[in-house]
């Protein structure tokens, strides 16, 4: 029996600025199909939470109901995690963000949890600007009741048994841009390289950053013929530029090349530096954005890496001008001023 | 770099390090396995293939297998190998019906075995069964050598060393014990096809310019010299106050046996520092245990002798420096000279090889150093027909080198025999099959436990310092063997990777425990290559696994430094490329050649 993971670690793990290695990160075994593009997503969160140093106690995971759901039990095991209903994570997420906004979400979800059940949360979370990390874990199919077509799934593509999706597939970061989400990338759960840096930067952008991975779905979608299988997303990932992810301390000594390079600096002054391989896409430009999808859709190309980003606008707390302190941690006298505050704003009233 | 080509056996070799290290590369983890699983019979029998004397080892071998024991990178303590061979020494059935038994139908060879210690034992079990006519010859009562006359009774019971003696002398070995071997010449002389010098190292090295050694003498001994007297029951006491000179493991024997024959204040006094002596650190604690005092960097300056009398000696007291080379010297720190009281001395400052008995006209070539030239591989000297093994061989070792050497000249002596080409070494047995039983099974214990080393229960002081024969190591009962055997990783378990079935999921390396997968471009250089992995791979004494390249142009790097041999990369693994798969590797011996 196999199935327990061994306590030792490497002893020459590296240690990040908290004098944390990667097992302080990691959550328990994966339950989950062996090769599964999920695991490598929770990996890369794992090292993400490690490489920013995040302490593992103020960060919330999130999720619905799928597979993809099931993964924040297998990352970041020293973290606080709710495991909702179907489709509804955005809405716990938002509680729990209204009430505490001094965490790190991450919002977990599918394609089944976000583009069929969960469409209605989705949409209303980008648009409140939620600041959270929402990450599709997108393989086409409902892996977990045995394979049949989700909304993303191509259409053309072939499942396991040969049938042929018949429908037009839901573009969840086509949908995002287009609702005015302040941060959306797509990846792939086998391009780490990538996805490192791009969870990075969303985690932190100050809103609600959109990631959408293709996990091909080893089981039941990685045959022949599948649009999200590990071969067809190799041959058709088209990247928009390598993305790096330069911490604020950093951020000052970093330089770039004029033209292609373009330097997001987020919130917390960290930057985001991009070598851009397309030459008229701007990641700020959502015009351009929309085309760049537009013309990759028509190429039969799967565009990742940033695909559009906005810094400038403030997230769900910014709007609803909050009070700085979290609300779980406001007193009572704080949330009760007395008569002579109430009689003040009364005759403000007046 | 070029794919690692896991057909070479040395490769996996390699991997498995306690097998590696040991000079007979006895099988370790297979017997460990046989260990946990009550199968006693079958682990003795795995070592005893292998290295002759398993019950013997499993007492006094100085253990090269346990400092390259993996486990010793991934936490505190190697498995304690060398104990759990005594368990199965302790706690197996009948074994000599599983060996072969004489008679042998003769081949019409005939050989001759000088020296009865390990190497030549191995050499006679190795080539009885081929049918070979051989002859033994000893100056001792019995056979073992310096097993017999070095090794304490309270570290070796002499009932485990006869026993074990006792198998291969049975397999139809002409001994003649007693007879000290005069001439070699002569031996030649005689109607051998070939003939074995395993004399061993007998000369104890002496400190004759000392100031007062001579005068002293009747109080001063030479260490190996004094423990065969004391083993042969030449000697039974000993003065209350001991000076052992020396720290090797003779100097620990001499202090431990000084105790147990009357001495009350036993001092070993040592030139070196303490982290610098020679002894097994195990060695250097039973000592202390047993109340000798270590006193490290003194030189001994002279003997003090009052009236006939040895009343002590004098020392200088020094500091080690070490230069850029890590080179040491040592140097007198200016402090007065120590004078430490001693009724008697025993000097145990090493040894050395002696052949007065090997005439320098017969074609046996020696070298400067005076020792014969021994062919490094065949064991062969320049005379075609003698073979070396043991410590006459290259000088002072220990048994399970001899045993090795044994194992090598014996398969030289056949194919001298048979007129082949003694540099025509074989290849090694081994074999490599798949431990795969079904979804999450696996043939042999994958879960890696984290308990600590077991430490070996001894026998109360009081009970053996009053009797030399008591042995003072009690040996792990069964559950306890069990619990240490369950600490061994299964280095022999081979993490096996089909470049052309893996499908880049990265699940291996995600699920890796140690860090020891890396999917990258690849490299020309190994060393820009190693520290390119996810943990740089800076032990280099441990190699990479590179895969062929795969279908993204990157390759799957495995450092095997810490690997676990948990099994998870391909428990992870959707498509097999990865296999757990059991390497068997024996070196093959004379009856196989």
């Amino acid at each position: 029996m196999t199935y327990l993971k061994p306590l030792f670690r490497h002893p020459r793990l590296p240690k990040n600025k908290l004098g944390y290695t990667l097992k302080e990160y990691e959550g328990g075994i994966s339950t989950l199909c062996a090769g599964c593009g999920h695991d490598s997503i929770s990996a890369t969160i794992v090292q993400a939470c490690f490489e920013l140093a995040i302490e593992p106690h103020l960060v919330a995971k999130i999720s619905g109901i799928g597979c993809s759901s099931k993964t924040p039990a297998y990352f970041l095991g020293n973290s606080h995690g709710f495991n909702s209903v179907h489709g509804r994570m955005p809405s716990v997420a938002t509680g729990a963000n209204m009430a505490n906004k001094n965490m790190v979400y991450f919002g977990v979800s599918g394609d089944g949890d976000t583009a069929s059940i969960g469409m209605g949360q989705f949409v209303h979370a980008i648009r409140r600007n939620l600041n959270m990390v929402y990450i599709v874990m997108n393989n086409g199919c409902y892996g977990l009741t045995k394979g049949q077509d989700s909304a993303t799934a191509d259409v053309g593509s072939a499942s396991k048994s040969g049938h042929i999706n018949p429908f037009q597939p839901v573009d969840l970061a086509s949908l995002a841009v287009d609702l005015g989400a302040t941060f959306v990338a797509q990846s792939f759960s086998g391009d780490k390289q990538q996805l490192v840096p791009l969870l990075k930067a969303a985690i932190q952008h100050q809103g609600l950053a959109f990631i959408n991975v293709m996990s091909p779905c080893v089981t039941f979608n990685n045959n022949p013929g599948s649009t999200k299988s590990y071969d067809y997303v190799r041959e058709h990932m088209h990247a928009t530029g390598k993305t790096d992810f330069v911490p604020q301390e950093k951020s000052i000594q970093a330089s770039y090349a004029e033209g292609t390079d373009t330097a997001v600096t987020l919130h917390d002054g960290s930057v985001m530096s991009l070598h851009k391989l397309a030459p008229d896409w701007d990641p700020e430009d959502r015009l351009s954005t929309v085309n760049a999808m537009q013309q990759a859709r028509a190429k039969n190309e799967i565009l990742t890496g940033l695909l559009y980003i906005h810094t400038g606008y403030g997230d769900l707390h910014q709007i609803l001008n909050t009070s700085d302190t979290a609300l779980n941690s406001l007193d009572e006298k704080s949330l009760c001023p007395g008569q002579k505050t109430l009689d003040t704003i009364n005759a403000g009233l007046r | 770099m070029k794919p690692t080509d896991t057909r070479d056996p040395e490769y996996y070799h390699k991997v498995v390090d306690c097998q590696y290290a040991c000079p007979a590369h006895t099988p370790v983890p297979e017997y460990i396995r046989k260990i946990a699983a009550e199968k006693y019979t079958e682990a003795y029998m795995i070592n005893w293939e292998s290295n002759v004397f398993p019950g013997i080892l499993g007492r006094t071998c100085d253990r090269p297998c346990e400092p390259a024991c993996r486990r010793g990178r991934v936490e505190e303590e190697p498995v304690a190998i060398c104990r759990l061979k005594r368990v199965a020494a302790d706690q197996k059935g009948d074994v000599q019906s599983l060996m072969p038994h004489a008679p042998f139908p003769a081949n019409g060879k005939k050989i001759a075995l000088i020296g009865g210690g390990p190497a030549s034992l191995t050499v006679a079990r190795d080539l009885a069964p081929l049918g070979y006519e051989i002859h033994l010859f000893d100056e001792q009562i019995a056979g073992g050598g310096m097993m017999r006359s070095q090794i304490p009774a309270f570290r070796l019971p002499e009932e485990v060393l006869n026993e074990e003696v006792g198998y291969i002398l049975n397999l139809g070995i002409h001994t003649q014990f007693m007879t000290y071997v005069e001439s070699l010449k002569a031996v030649l002389d005689q109607d051998y096809d070939a003939v074995f010098v395993g004399t061993g190292a007998p000369r104890g090295r002496d400190l004759p310019k000392l100031p007062g050694r001579k005068e002293g003498d009747a109080f001063i001994h030479i260490g190996i010299e004094w423990l065969a007297s004391v083993a042969f029951e030449h000697v039974d006491k000993i003065g209350k106050k001991v000076i052992v000179l020396g720290g090797g493991n003779t100097a620990m024997d001499c202090c431990r046996t000084s105790r147990r024959l009357g001495g009350e204040h036993v001092k070993v006094v040592v030139r070196s520092p303490f982290k610098d002596m020679k002894a097994s650190p195990w060695e250097k604690e039973d000592a202390q245990h047993e109340d000798v005092a270590i006193l490290d960097n003194h030189v001994p300056l002279s003997f003090e002798v009052e009236n006939g009398k040895l009343t002590g000696m004098k020392f200088q007291r020094v500091k080690a420096h070490y230069d850029d080379k890590g080179k040491r010297k040592l140097i007198p720190t200016g402090e007065p000279d120590v004078f430490i009281e001693a009724d008697e001395v025993l000097i145990a400052i090493g040894q050395e090889n002696s052949f007065p008995w090997i005439e320098r006209d017969i074609g046996l070539e020696f070298d400067e150093w005076e020792m014969p030239v021994v062919d490094k591989v065949t064991f062969q000297s320049t005379h075609p027909k003698v073979f070396f093994g043991g410590d006459a061989a290259f000088g002072p070792e220990n048994v399970i080198t001899a045993v090795a050497h044994g194992h090598q000249a014996a398969v030289s002596m056949h194919q001298f025999c048979q007129e082949k080409d003694l540099h025509q070494r074989p290849a090694p047995y081994t074999n490599l099959f798949s431990t795969k039983m079904g979804i999450h099974e696996w043939s042999y214990d994958s879960p890696v436990t984290i308990d600590q080393r077991y430490l070996v229960p001894q026998a109360q002081k009081s009970i053996t310092l009053v009797d030399r024969r008591k042995e003072v190591e009690l040996g792990f009962d069964p559950p306890t063997g069990y619990k240490e055997a369950q600490r061994c990783l299964n280095c022999d378990v081979q993490t096996d990777f089909t470049a052309d079935r893996c499908i880049e999921c990265d699940a291996c390396m995600d699920i890796c425990p140690t860090s020891c997968i890396t999917f990258t471009g690849n490299e020309a250089d190994e060393d820009r290559l190693r520290e390119k992995l996810l943990v740089p791979a800076e032990n280099k004494s441990q190699d990479i696994l590179v895969s062929e390249t795969l279908k993204t142009g990157r390759v799957m790097v495995k450092d095997e430094d810490v690997c676990l041999h948990c099994g998870l990369c391909a428990e992870r693994c959707p498509t097999s490329a990865w296999d757990m798969q059991q390497f068997f590797y024996s070196v093959t011996k004379a009856e196989n050649v």
